[in-house]
């Protein structure tokens, strides 16, 4: 799987689903790859795993004023501060972006399970992967805010399983 | 006669939205009881009946197909049309659904429009 096709699904989906469901059309970042721990952040993190013959961790991310618009726009009401329906929105859009990824890489590497999203909302916080894969990232921009899509994907080493592995690489995170 | 409506998911905000779409839907719509997931869904359907299900598929304790299976082994649910509302967009889950006996299959992200025209089908 090469990190092009990564961002044409990633790319694909994100904008799917911000058209369809919050009427917001993003502008296209310009992805990379990381290999390092990123450094601190703040803002609304969810994270989403993926199980199969390839297995891995995709995350969506963006600060919490971009959070409680996305909601407002989902939901039809107005949110000034990060609750549990702006984390529970958060959580969804992700199950969606990731969720259609997942389907796109099905057509290649067979079925993939999916796990229920974590959504994580605090300031100065840092995501690091077990074990050595590396992460496409694909930023957007949603009038001059970020969002970033990461995923992180490698071949299973437990590949008749639709569970999550446990020595497989996974987003963990640690609060400073 | 007013259709009583159960809606399973475990994000309250798919709940929300589907709530607000069945409410602006063309169907003599009755009660809207939701659940979580597959557990807590077939615990309140046996105390209430309901005219029809939209279920999502990945959901914790018991996923949308194992409880769109356990309803069509009940006598009491087994002609309560199910449609699925999901991101699981393959054509394995979709077949899966399919011959578990779900009426109809709405991938996520969705319009009110897809939702709509599944529920004009029904009713």
């Amino acid at each position: 799987m090469t990190h092009d096709k990564l961002v044409a699904y990633i790319r694909t989906s994100t904008r799917d689903v911000f058209t369809t469901m919050l009427g917001l059309e993003l502008t296209d970042g310009e992805p990379f790859i990381k290999e390092e721990a990123p450094a601190p952040t703040d803002g609304v993190l969810a994270l989403i795993g993926l199980a199969g013959r390839w297995a891995g961790s995709g995350t969506f991310s963006c600060t919490a004023p971009t959070a409680m618009r996305l909601a407002s726009q989902l939901l039809m009401q107005s949110y000034d501060a990060i609750d549990e329906e702006v984390l529970d929105a958060v959580g969804e859009i992700t199950n969606m972006v990731i969720g259609n990824v997942k389907t796109a890489l099905e057509e290649e590497l067979g079925p993939m399970g999916l796990s229920i999203p974590t959504v994580i909302y605090g300031r100065n916080f840092t995501t690091r992967s077990i074990g050595h894969s590396k992460w496409t990232v694909v930023p957007f921009h949603l009038d001059g805010e970020v969002i970033e899509v990461h995923l992180c994907l490698a071949p299973s080493k437990d590949p008749a399983s639709l569970r999550m592995p446990k020595d497989h690489p996974a987003a963990v995170l640690s609060i400073e | 006669m007013p259709v009583d409506v159960m809606i399973v998911d475990d994000s309250a905000a798919i709940r929300k939205i589907l709530h607000r779409v069945l409410l602006q839907a063309d169907v003599p719509l009755g009660k809207v009881i939701e659940a979580g997931d597959g557990v807590e869904a077939l615990e309140k359907l046996k105390s209430t009946k309901v005219g029809l299900i939209l279920s999502d598929i990945n959901m914790p304790n018991m996923d949308g197909l194992a409880l769109l299976g356990a309803l069509k082994a009940q006598e009491s649910t087994r002609d309560v049309p199910v449609i699925m509302v999901t991101t699981e967009g393959s054509s394995s889950r979709v077949m899966e659904a399919v011959n578990l006996g779900a009426s109809g299959y709405v991938r996520k992200p969705f319009t009110a429009e897809q939702i709509k025209e599944k529920l004009a089908g029904l009713f």
